[in-house]
């Protein structure tokens, strides 16, 4: 791994596991041997609202919370997420890795305003490196609409040079036995997706 | 030797344990509850939820004074509660270790303010320890129980929620087996008269000048050389942000912020040409610094309002300000009340009666949030019945009966009305104030991730205990109009509070089942809106239900599966029963 602190924000709703996302990326980050921060928000702002984490591994990592404009992939489980927290990725060298499913915000669902319609136009202008990668709906066809988050992580880690044996290692400790392979299967699914 | 990836609050719990903490105790709140469920997987001390932090920090220091090494641990207005016992404990010291930990939220993540307890320790003449990272919070509470052992005080512990909520990489050692000193009369100590509490004040102004002198030596206030004329003095997180993005200023990294390592601040100033003080919320540091005649730039520059981060940092010392970045309007996702939440339905009925609705603290307090718009105060916890008992006595006062005749709701959870709402309710009785109060009985302390309480009937530990109901502790206050209601029976529970408002007497209303996210035992599958029956009246999604949207297209409203715990409040409301079960259910 380089020597630069390499900054991963993650973002999503209430009940997409992006904590459980953020924590499996962590754990393979310091069985490489990395210094590792993470940072999340619990309590009343997790009620079914917007859930970010901050990851950073390096050599020495001194602040929990990465600085805008400098994370180096924007890991988003939803649409809308993505443009909220755009300010966080460094739009030069970062990479947008998304999740084009939406979830309505309670203005829509509460039939005040309608989802906005133009995300995609918006994403094309804010982040010229992306990929979308359909992780839910892929999640509904393996019938496992929570491993979406690990899927996520399967596509993510096409980006970042740690060997494979520590993501299978860190599902393994990190679910059930029961839940272990249709996981392992997950993490696999988001590698061929990311890879087109 | 061993390395772990824990959060601040599981670095406390580790360090607790290292250092042979036979007791903990505390109430949950955000950012400090985790601290306590992270002691529950040590079966080697015993800790408990107490019912309050003033409670818990009796129970913590009556261990201390049969000389067992104890943690009290809240968040930073929970250490308002505890106060009283906080500030006679700084008197009596402590015979086995007193660790008082307290997790302040700056930004107000989940806290109705962002008060900053450092003020405390100085109020109290307590030390104040403030790590960075999970690693000091590890070290420093271990080093907290040495520090009150030594100089005979309670020691503060300072997380805020990027300390508590934040993890990092710990190396980790085995637990001190410290046995516990025993019990020994010694009123001249643990009885405070003003005849001894006068001698102990002294002794407490002694135990701070020692303490000064230890801030002066110890190695968690250190001076980092740099290379430029600028140096930085910082505690807690703030620290880290510092050194981000000015490794190569000299820091003064101040471990322990009181007593005041001076000697060490004055280190710093003879080497740099400008100060500047890095620190999160209010100028505690700053003030003692330009106290000492030292020139220093401080909340001028750095943010005093909302927690810092890097970038903010940055633009107090660079004045480089962030990037603005034009993403077009984004509708926020606020937290909500979950779908099938046992709230909903009291809040939906409690606003068409049109009362004045005193709330609480807990989920239940989302209820104020469009578009159930069912709340007009909260304060703290146990204050819906206390302030609704003083709107109705002021009411009282006047001859207007549009004031007159208001009718008063108090909103309170299970949790919160054992915390502080049961004095409220005596008060209510003994004066005899015609409120009506709403137990919002979910079984669970909710909010905080489902800690248990006395109504839960099973300890922190694990242990079955008595279940204390909180409809008979009503009957027993002498609340002569107790009803029991599931608030899913949307029709029982409108009767029971339409009843209740209108007497002239306190009323109780328990509205009792268990939080659906607690107990899944009782999701049911998903309700389905027949659109040929459906006239797009909306009042289903008047429930602000996150299971329930409206399809602009066909003026049509529906149920999503993914999110619908089938608890049938919406099919109860609807005028044209277009909501229906699913059919194998």
């Amino acid at each position: 791994m380089p020597q630069k602190t390499t900054n991963i924000f993650v973002a999503g709703v209430g009940g997409q596991g992006i904590l459980k996302f953020s924590n499996l990326l962590c754990e393979v980050a310091m069985r490489a041997g990395l210094d590792v921060k993470k940072s999340e928000i619990h309590g009343m702002a997790q009620r079914g609202g917007s859930v970010t984490t901050h990851v950073r591994f390096g050599k020495k990592v001194y602040s929990p919370l990465i600085p805008q404009g400098s994370a180096d992939f924007l890991v988003s489980m939803e649409h809308l997420e993505a443009v909220r927290h755009i300010a966080f990725l460094d739009r030069e060298k970062g990479r947008l890795i998304y999740d084009t499913c939406e979830i309505d915000p309670p203005e829509v669902y509460t039939a005040q305003r309608t989802y906005p319609k133009d995300i995609e136009e918006r994403l094309a202008r804010l982040a010229p490196n992306r990929i979308s990668v359909p992780a839910f709906e892929n999640a509904l066809k393996i019938k496992n609409p929570r491993a979406q988050n690990v899927i996520m992580l399967g596509a993510l880690s096409t980006y970042l040079s740690f060997d494979d044996s520590l993501y299978e290692e860190a599902i393994k400790r990190g679910f059930k036995e029961k839940y272990v392979d249709s996981n392992l299967k997950a993490f696999l699914l988001g590698k061929e997706l990311a890879k087109g | 030797m061993n390395k772990k990836f824990l959060s601040g609050d599981e670095a406390v719990a580790q360090g607790a344990w290292e250092a042979g903490c036979h007791l903990a105790a505390s109430y949950p709140g955000t950012p400090a509850t985790e601290i306590l469920e992270a002691v529950a997987t040590y079966p080697e001390i015993y800790c408990e939820w107490s019912t309050n932090e003033k409670v818990a920090y009796e129970v913590a220091l009556g261990a201390s004074m049969a000389g067992a090494r104890a943690l009290y641990a809240s968040k930073h207005v929970g250490l308002n509660v505890a106060a009283d016992p906080f500030f006679s404990s700084a008197y009596i010291g402590s015979k086995g270790g007193l660790v008082v930990v307290t997790a302040d939220d700056p930004s107000m993540h989940s806290s109705q303010n962002e008060q900053d307890n450092r003020y405390y320790g100085i109020a109290a003449k307590v030390p104040v320890l403030c790590p960075s990272d999970s690693q000091e919070c590890k070290d420093f509470t271990k080093l907290a129980f040495e520090i009150s052992e030594r100089f005979n005080v309670p020691v503060i512990v300072r997380l805020t929620t990027r300390t508590s909520h934040a993890n990092s990489v710990v190396e980790c050692d085995d637990r001190a087996e410290i046995p516990v000193k025993g019990y020994e009369k010694n009123i001249a100590k643990n009885l405070i008269l003003p005849m001894f509490a006068r001698k102990l004040h002294a002794s407490l102004e002694e135990r701070m000048l020692a303490l000064k002198e230890f801030s002066e030596t110890t190695d968690i206030n250190r001076v980092e050389k740099g290379e430029d004329g600028v140096g930085i003095i910082a505690d807690g997180v703030a620290y880290t942000y510092a050194k981000e993005v000015y490794p190569s200023a000299w820091f003064l990294k101040l471990g322990m912020i009181h007593p005041l390592p001076e000697a060490k601040v004055r280190e710093l100033a003879s080497k740099v040409k400008k100060i500047y003080i890095v620190e999160e919320n209010d100028p505690v540091i700053e003030q003692a610094v330009k106290a000492m005649g030292i020139g220093c730039i401080g909340k001028e520059k750095v943010p005093r309002v909302l927690e810092l981060n890097p970038d903010r940092v940055r633009q107090a010392l660079f004045d480089e300000e962030p990037a603005k970045i034009d993403t077009g309007d984004v509708p926020a996702r606020p937290p909500a009340l979950c779908p099938g939440c046992t709230h909903r339905p009291v809040f939906h009925i409690l606003s068409r009666l049109k009362t004045v609705i005193t709330g609480d603290i807990g989920c239940y307090t989302l209820g104020a949030l469009p578009p159930l718009n069912a709340m007009d105060t909260c304060v703290d916890m146990g204050a819906s019945i206390t302030v609704a008992h003083g709107i109705r006595k002021a009411l009282d006062k006047i001859e207007d009966a549009k004031q007159k005749d208001k009718k008063i709701v108090a909103v309170i959870g299970d949790s919160t009305f054992f915390h502080s709402g049961m004095t409220g309710l005596v008060n209510a009785v003994y004066n005899s104030s015609p409120i009506t109060i709403v137990i919002m009985d979910n079984r669970i302390t909710a909010m905080t991730g489902h800690q248990q309480h006395p109504g839960t009937g099973k300890t922190l530990m694990g242990k079955e205990t008595t279940q204390i109901e909180a409809a008979e502790v009503a009957r027993a206050f002498g609340v002569k109009h107790v009803w029991v209601v599931d608030p899913n029976n949307y029709k029982e529970t409108k009767e029971a509070l339409t009843e209740a408002v209108s007497l002239d007497e306190p009323a109780v209303v328990v509205a009792s089942r268990a939080c659906p996210l607690y107990d899944r035992s009782q999701w049911k599958k998903p309700y389905w809106v027949n659109p040929d029956e459906c006239n797009g009246c909306k009042i289903c999604v008047g429930l602000g239900c996150p299971a329930i949207s409206f399809d602009a297209e066909t003026k049509k409203a529906k149920v999503m599966p993914v999110l619908c715990t089938g608890c049938s409040v919406c099919a109860q409301v609807c005028p044209k029963g277009a909501i229906h079960a699913s059919e194998n259910d």
